[in-house]
C-alpha cells in the first residue's frame, strides 16, 4: 500500500479534501520525524512503538576486500511491533 | 509521544476538530495495521516501509527451565527506515 492509497482512503472516510488528507499524512509523518530526531520515544497504543539506539564506532571491516575501516558513531530508529500487531499477523486475536 | 499528541498536532496544523483528529490518527494505524495483517506491505517516503516477513519454526530452550521447545513457524513486521529519516535522526547528534 502507498502513501496516496491512504490518502484516497482518509478522504472517502472523512469527507476530507484530497490536499487536507495529504496534509494530514505530512503532518504525521514530519511530527514523527521530529520526535524521533529529539530522542523521543513514540507509542502507538495497538499499533508499536518507535525509537532510536544510538551505537558507538568500531573498527569494522569491508567484507568484500577485508580492508579495515572505521565505521563511526550512529543513532538508528528502530520499531517494535505491539503484541497485539504481532497477534493479528499470526491469526491469534 | 502518544496518538493524542499527534491528533493534537493535527488539530493545531490543520484545523480539524479535535475529535475527528483523534478519529483520523487512529484510522490511520488501523488500516496500517490491517494491511499488514493481510500481508500486505506499507511505504512511506521520507519515513519508512513497513513489511511482513516470515520466520521460521526453530527449536528454543526456556531460560528458566532449560526445557527445549519448538517455536512455530510466524510472521513478524519488519521496519526499514528511510534513508532520509536516519539520516535526519543521525545528523541531529552531533
Amino acid at each position: 500500500m502507498k502513501r496516496s492509497d491512504i490518502e484516497k482512503e482518509l478522504a472517502e472516510k472523512f469527507n476530507l479534501q484530497p490536499s487536507q488528507s495529504e496534509q494530514i499524512l505530512d503532518t504525521i509523518i514530519e511530527h514523527m520525524t521530529e520526535v524521533l530526531e529529539n530522542d523521543g520515544r513514540i507509542e502507538i497504543r495497538g499499533f508499536g512503538s518507535f525509537f532510536t539506539k544510538s551505537y558507538g564506532s568500531y573498527e569494522g571491516r569491508n567484507p568484500r576486500t577485508g580492508d579495515k575501516v572505521t565505521v563511526s558513531s550512529k543513532k538508528l530508529p528502530h520499531f517494535r511491533p505491539s503484541r497485539e500487531l504481532i497477534g493479528k499477523l499470526n491469526d491469534e486475536d | 509521544m502518544t496518538k493524542k499528541e499527534l491528533a493534537d498536532v493535527i488539530h493545531t496544523k490543520i484545523g480539524l476538530s479535535k475529535r475527528e483528529s483523534a478519529e483520523i490518527v487512529e484510522f490511520f494505524f488501523d488500516i496500517t495495521k490491517d494491511r499488514l495483517s493481510k500481508g500486505e506491505g506499507i511505504k512511506l517516503p521520507r519515513f519508512g516501509s513497513f513489511r511482513v516477513q516470515n520466520r521460521k519454526a526453530r527449536k528454543g530452550r526456556n531460560p528458566a527451565t532449560g526445557e527445549t521447545i519448538e517455536i512455530a513457524e510466524r510472521k513478524a513486521v519488519v521496519f526499514k527506515p528511510s534513508r532520509f529519516l536516519r539520516d535526519s535522526i543521525d545528523k541531529h547528534t552531533d
